[in-house]
């Protein structure tokens, strides 16, 4: 599917703030939502760049060669010595437990 | 007496461990211009005072107590006769993105803004351990998202020592402007589409973005986790070195950390440039950006004394003995801010959504019916403007209908935009180059408010630094002189993978060329008489 409008429908881009888990009054919504148009615009370009079929993706900038490749960690269990500065950090905490609002919880059919 | 603000790290250490100084002293000294310079701290909820513009802003937190038990400890070993390490009392402040114990690590955003954080990131401990003074945490647009540092929630935001009408770039502005004005030799700052060098541009000082996975990102917030990148921002380049010997090198806590050698990056920093290949692109002097009225793009070339900069600095590399290679090609460039704002922002959009207001950090007053409406409205309140706009476009471009159009079209982009450089630094290849010499940014520093609010127009401030960050190689941004408004000027020198000792090299050799002329006599119009 390709978004050839140009531009993020309203419902797409109220649904994403839903998604993203924002409550946002009207004012900043229309900010944003221009924005991200704006945004969208700029990245139209990369649809008219020519791009072989086998051009491989890059997620990483350098590629580690054997000497720059960091090993793996040994998976060995080390004692967490701070849980309590840690765990003062939490909002809400009762009997070291980390206390939030009710989950919703929905039937399933 | 020598004033000891404006001594470089090299010096300050060498003096400690010298016993000329003692590293309280050069806190005291440096505590003392800070109070001159900086004004408030940035702070939430804050109106603005008239006052604020006379002033740097560079802090967000201070850490006097911390910086005076650091220094002395570090007088103590110097009187024990013991190795007090490289920077041994140099003062050095923090982009308050970095994680460090017991201190406020609030990346300038309200959601972080009463978070302590319980252990401190690798480079900074590695400063640390080195003797160096940490000063504070400096301000930066919120979680980085940003070229000006206006952005963060932390008002007033900071304010370029050479004009304090203009922004001092970002994201981090408050580590380049502490350096400019003073306020600490050092600063620790993060690169993610040319956040060390383009403030360092503006600004006036040396900014280097190490190679990707040359500096640990351990304790770093994370914003775009393939493209951040940790790195000094000094006064000189000899001290950016220094630095970078200190920062450097393989973490077990990082996985992406390299794992290759650290060089001596200081032992061959003057041997000049001679037999060295120095590049310049065409397509590093001209922009390419959608107009903000049609929304049509437009190539525009970079102002006259931008270019300048650069063609005086080759024609110096060429005295040196340097050949400079004209004509690179490095089609793709225009390209790295479209590619940035889809790689980026999918990156931050899987980075903050940890962000929910459940373990630590800002968790919304309001009383809420159930858990969603709790994590809706802290992410609503807790988050400024920015960070939200990456959240979503991030989501945008990488749900699953839309991916292929725009975030593996991307990825394939940042391939070609790798390949400019592979082409560029071949050794068989036809330009075989050791550096390429560009602007760092396409103007000078640009007013406050003239473009924040434009999430667009802000980005491309970038255009010309963040196609090294795609490609993981190294960059660096030197002082390179002053427009006829005052407003410094940067060029950038970028190199081969892990290429560090030889991009220093090349950026000591302009410095070196270039230290007895008028323009290097310039201090920020805030510090005359200081």
């Amino acid at each position: 599917m390709k978004n050839t409008e140009n531009s993020i429908p309203r419902d797409v881009f109220d649904h994403l703030v839903d998604l993203a888990a924002f409550a946002l009054g009207e004012d900043e919504k229309n900010y944003l939502h221009d924005q991200m148009n704006h945004q969208l615009n700029a990245i139209q370009e990369l649809e008219a760049i020519p791009l072989p079929d086998d051009l491989p993706t890059t997620t990483h900038g350098v590629e580690y060669g054997d000497d720059g490749k960091p090993a793996l960690r040994n998976d060995e269990w080390v004692a967490c010595t701070n849980t309590q500065e840690i765990l003062t950090q939490a909002p809400e905490l009762q009997d070291g437990y980390i206390v939030v609002p009710d989950i919703p919880t929905k039937e399933l059919e | 007496m020598t004033n000891l603000v404006n001594c470089s790290a090299l010096e300050l250490a060498e003096m400690v461990r010298a016993r000329q100084i003692s590293a309280e002293e050069i806190l005291d000294e440096t505590l003392t211009r800070i109070v001159e310079v900086d004004g408030r701290p940035g702070a939430l909820d804050t109106a603005p005072a008239v006052d604020d513009e006379k002033k740097v802003h560079a802090f967000i937190t201070h850490t006097e107590e911390l910086a005076r038990s650091q220094a002395q400890e570090v007088d103590a070993k110097i009187a024990k006769g013991e190795d007090a390490g490289l920077l041994a009392g140099v003062p050095f402040t923090v982009k308050d993105i970095f994680c460090v114990r017991g201190t406020p690590s609030t990346a300038a955003s309200r959601i972080l803004a009463n978070f302590t954080a319980p252990y401190t990131a690798t480079p900074v401990e590695r400063l640390i351990a080195a003797g160096g003074v940490m000063l504070g945490k400096v301000n930066l647009d919120e979680f980085t998202y940003g070229s000006s540092s206006e952005s963060s929630a932390f008002q007033p935001s900071p304010r370029n020592p050479w004009d304090l009408s203009k922004v001092p770039g970002g994201s981090s502005g408050g580590s380049a402007a502490a350096v400019a004005a003073g306020e600490g030799a050092l600063s620790l700052g993060t690169d993610t589409a040319g956040s060390i060098r383009q403030p360092a541009a503006f600004c006036g000082v040396v900014g280097m973005k190490p190679t990707y996975g040359r500096v640990s990102r351990y304790g770093l917030i994370a914003f775009g986790s393939s493209l951040d990148c940790p790195g000094p921002i000094a006064r000189n380049v000899r001290d950016a070195a220094l630095m970078l010997q200190v920062i450097a090198g393989a973490d077990r806590a990082d996985a992406t950390a390299a794992t290759q050698a650290v060089p001596d990056y200081l032992r061959e920093i003057e041997r000049g440039v001679k037999g060295m290949r120095i590049g310049l692109s065409p397509d590093y002097f001209r922009i390419t950006f959608p107009d903000p009225q049609s929304g049509e793009y437009v190539e525009q070339a970079l102002p006259a004394h931008m270019q300048e900069a650069v063609w005086k600095a080759a024609e110096l590399y060429r005295s040196m003995g340097a050949e400079i290679i004209e004509n690179v090609p490095m089609p793709n460039t225009r390209f790295g801010i479209p590619v940035y704002f889809v790689i980026s922002r999918v990156e931050a959009a899987s980075n903050l959504h940890r962000f929910d207001g459940v373990k630590y950090g800002y968790r919304t007053k309001q009383a809420v019916a159930d858990l969603n409406e709790m994590y809706r409205r802290s992410r609503g309140e807790g988050f400024g403007p920015q960070p939200k706009l990456r959240i979503l476009m991030g989501m945008y471009v990488s749900a699953a209908q839309y991916s292929e159009q725009y975030y593996q079209r991307a990825l394939k982009v940042r391939t070609l935009i790798r390949h400019d450089f592979e082409n560029a630094f071949d050794p068989q290849g036809p330009y075989r180059l050791d550096a390429l010499l560009t602007p760092t940014t396409p103007t000078t520093a640009f007013g406050m408010a003239d473009v924040y609010g434009d999430s667009v127009m802000m980005q491309y401030a970038d255009q010309l630094t963040v196609p090294a960050n795609h490609a993981g190689v190294p960059g660096i941004s030197i002082p390179a002189g002053f427009s006829s408004d005052g407003l410094p000027i940067g060029i950038q020198l970028l190199g081969p993978d892990f290429s560090e000792a030889q991009l220093l090299r090349v950026a000591r050799a302009y410095e070196m060329a270039t230290e007895k002329e008028e323009w290097r006599e310039k201090k920020p119009s805030l510090l005359e008489g200081k």
